[in-house]
């Protein structure tokens, strides 16, 4: 349930996710991105990536559910748009650790915007990532 | 790449049906858990005529108008310079199992930044009916020559 007494800067949601390389087969099959940047460490090394790198558009997906879960409906998300500003390093063996912080931004008529803070180790590995959801 | 692509419009793309397992195996990926991505039961219960995608399902069907961008002839877009810099979608209504979509690719800005190009594309998705559901648009950079 929403409650639509909320307030800028309060914290709606807060999940972490724990990618594996599993994961990034699974999504790259759900998807169609079979970029192998994704999947192999011998083509992310000979294009100059430290190791392969989960899809942005994974980290789009997931980042997301904690405020659908949240709001309790994905269609109450009337407009996502996020930033990728560092990539998600994979680790073969220990994956990746990603954290979801999602913050209410504004509250306009039945539209909240919630603002996500998506961080890798220390640092955001999403931009401008933001929600616009219905509370009604 | 070729700055005269800047406000062209691609044909429709084929229209896509949306599966019901299609839905599921996305929303497993993207480690959606609502019972609406996966429970028709639940979907409908909500008001749905069947199980609802999760926000970025629309890229899958992004990608093939994003096909018809790479594969332009006078594009000029080596794919393997390409890196996605952003993505946004503005829904009129969440895509569901059963709908059949259609996707036409526009190409909203190309910009030149230190050697490197922008290109903003935007995919406007329709329902069977001609109904506006989603909005995708994506930013494509593609690193120049180093």
């Amino acid at each position: 349930m929403t409650d639509l007494n909320l307030d800028k800067g309060q914290i709606v949601a807060e999940t972490t996710f724990s990618i594996t390389r599993d994961s990034l087969v699974r999504y790259a099959g759900a998807s169609g991105d079979f970029n192998p940047i994704h999947y192999r460490d011998d083509v992310a090394t000979s294009v100059g990536l430290p190791g392969v790198l989960a899809h942005g558009m994974l980290t789009m997906g997931f980042a997301i559910q904690p405020v659908v879960d949240w709001i309790g409906d994905s269609g109450k998300v009337l407009d996502y748009q996020v930033r990728f500003t560092r990539p998600v390093l994979v680790d073969a063996v220990v994956g990746a650790s990603v954290t979801v912080v999602a913050r209410v931004g504004s509250v306009e008529d039945d539209v909240a915007r919630i603002d996500l803070t998506v961080t890798y180790g220390e640092q955001t590995v999403l931009g401008k990532a933001q929600a616009r959801v219905s509370l009604s | 790449m070729n700055p005269e692509l800047q406000g062209r419009v691609f044909e429709p793309t084929a229209p896509y049906l949306v599966g019901r397992e299609k839905i599921r195996e996305f929303a497993r990926a993207v480690f959606a858990t609502s019972p609406l991505n996966h429970d028709p039961v639940a979907a409908i219960a909500a008001g749905y005529s069947d199980i609802v995608a999760p926000p970025t399902f629309p890229v899958v069907i992004q990608e093939s108008t994003l096909a018809q961008l790479l594969a332009e002839p006078d594009a000029g877009i080596d794919f393997t310079r390409v890196v996605h810099g952003d993505q946004r979608f503005t829904y009129t209504r969440p895509i569901v199992a059963g709908d059949e979509l259609t996707a036409v690719l526009s190409v909203a800005s190309i910009k030149s930044l230190g050697g490197h190009s922008m290109v903003t594309a935007e995919s406007i998705i329709t329902d069977a009916s001609g109904a506006h559901v989603v909005t995708a648009i994506s930013t494509l950079v593609v690193r120049g020559d180093e």
